[in-house]
């Protein structure tokens, strides 16, 4: 990776300021939301310094390690993809309790809630912080585009003059920062060695305890059903977009019938017809995380199309027994082909929230699914749209 | 049971025995517990769980370890076809750390 071009700040603001945040340009997000850019918002999300540390390279922002009701709202908001790409904080190093040039070096990425997550279990300990300008992006991501990376380290060592702040040569990198960075090289380039944490910062405190050794299951990431999620509300906003837009098509298209169109056909069937199709978004959205070890098959795309079935089937049974949710019958077996396509594409794209997906398994499983999911999404619609006029 | 494992027999992970100078690495980085230590030397123990991440091989000194890493997230692979290139991953919802 290349080093960052962006505009360089100082590592340490002067004394007593707070960091500024970064303002240079983020790197946009493929998932439908816009980076914002207002110096306001993101001030807001600095941590709050309690004092600054001196040094041989300067001034140092202490940070606390208790989380303030700012932080915890804020970690909500970047759950629902709200400004998630600006949660930064400014790269450089920070001070946790009173830290000597013997203390420890921790590196974290300038995401908020990883650097939140790093200082909360950072608590009665003293510490260095040095934040990578990873573009506001957590760790593991940031490793695997490589901003979590080799360079970045090296890079930022110079910056906030590390070497004449610590007396010792050692990081404590987290364990997730692996696929970006390689420990060898830093410690050529620089002379620091790497250590790897656990994967876990709750883990951390444990790990420092026992003299940096991490066990084996805090080498382990998981993927819990609290880990899934949190995660649905990103990915619904991630959709909302596609969604609307769907969902709009489908209310107007349901005024499609003898007579070519009618408002009143809009206005009865068009309610139900959005319905059913969020009920299967949902599936895939909610439903799929949530019952992901329990959905048969390994592939996500037949988790997705599992978890459709279920939902239209479901469907189906209310229906006998209320009736009036399909209008006749080519509509049920519209909703058959469309409820599992859409479950399976969406269920599909929750590969890259998972934990253990592999590049060459997600090709491997899209390479069938696609086009299977197509097939079946093209004919559902065929039907519905044949069966509007029987 | 109801373990989440993914697709068996796909990833592209390799390792070069001869020249593993069993340091340990791989199996220290490894978020899957796919490598364990055997007479000092790497082993693959459980090839299947591997995810590509790449970072035994980005931290094996003897260059011993070899994988095709890239993200394995369906979005970032569709977006590699429309925007033509490797997929790349647009977003951070994995569970921050």
């Amino acid at each position: 990776m290349k080093q960052t071009t962006a505009k360089e700040s100082v590592g340490r603001p002067p004394e007593g300021q707070q960091p500024e945040p970064p303002l240079e340009d983020k790197p946009t997000c493929g998932c439908g939301q816009s980076p914002s850019k207002t110096k306001a918002a993101v001030h807001n999300d600095a941590p709050r310094i309690e004092g600054v540390i001196r040094t041989e390279a300067g001034t140092v922002p202490r940070v606390k390690t208790e989380l303030d009701l700012i932080d915890h709202l804020g970690a909500w908001r970047a759950r629902w993809g709200i400004r998630r790409m600006s949660y930064s904080v400014q790269p450089g190093l920070y001070a946790v309790g009173n830290p000597t040039p013997q203390s420890l070096v921790l590196v974290s990425a300038n995401y908020k809630l990883s650097f939140d997550r790093l200082r909360s279990n950072l608590s009665g300990r003293d510490a260095w912080i040095m934040a990578l300008d990873t573009k506001g992006i957590n760790v593991w991501c940031a490793a695997g585009k490589g901003t979590f990376g080799t360079d970045e380290i090296v890079h930022r060592l110079e910056t906030v003059g590390l070497k004449d702040t610590v007396s010792h040569r050692k990081l404590v990198l987290p364990q997730l920062a692996a696929p970006g960075v390689s420990a060898h090289e830093v410690k050529r380039r620089t002379g620091f060695s790497v250590v790897y944490g656990p994967v876990r910062a709750e883990d951390l405190p444990a790990f420092l305890d026992a003299g940096m050794r991490a066990t084996a299951e805090t080498r382990l990431i998981r993927f819990t059903l609290y880990d899934r999620l949190v995660l649905i509300p990103v990915e619904l906003t991630n959709w909302l977009l596609y969604v609307a837009i769907i969902a709009a098509a489908m209310f107007i298209l349901s005024g499609v019938g003898p007579g070519i169109f009618s408002f009143g056909r809009v206005v009865d069937a068009g309610p139900l017809t959005v319905s059913l199709f969020l009920g299967a978004f949902l599936t895939g959205t909610v439903a799929v995380p949530i019952l992901l070890p329990y959905l048969p098959g390994r592939s996500f795309s037949l988790k997705g199309a599992s978890a459709g079935l279920l939902f239209v089937s479901a469907m189906q049974l209310y229906a006998w027994q209320h009736g009036g949710l399909f209008d006749g019958r080519l509509s049920v077996a519209a909703w058959f082909l469309l409820a599992p396509a859409v479950a399976s594409f969406v269920g599909m794209n929750f590969t890259g929230s998972s934990t253990y997906t592999s590049l060459s398994g997600v090709l491997r499983e899209m390479r069938v699914a696609v086009p299977i999911q197509t097939v079946c999404a093209v004919l559902g619609l065929g039907l519905w749209l044949v069966g509007r006029f029987i | 049971m109801f373990e989440l494992r993914y697709l068996p027999n796909v990833v592209t992970l390799k390792l070069d025995s001869d020249k593993c100078i069993g340091c340990g690495m791989c199996a220290e980085v490894c978020p899957h517990a796919v490598f364990t230590l055997e007479n000092k030397r790497a082993r693959i123990a459980d090839r299947d769980a591997c995810m590509e991440c790449g970072a035994c091989a980005k931290n094996c000194i003897a260059g011993a370890v070899s994988v095709k890493s890239g993200v394995g997230c369906a979005a970032a692979v569709i977006r590699g076809i429309v925007g033509g290139g490797e997929p790349t991953c647009g977003c951070s919802s994995t569970p921050a750390n």
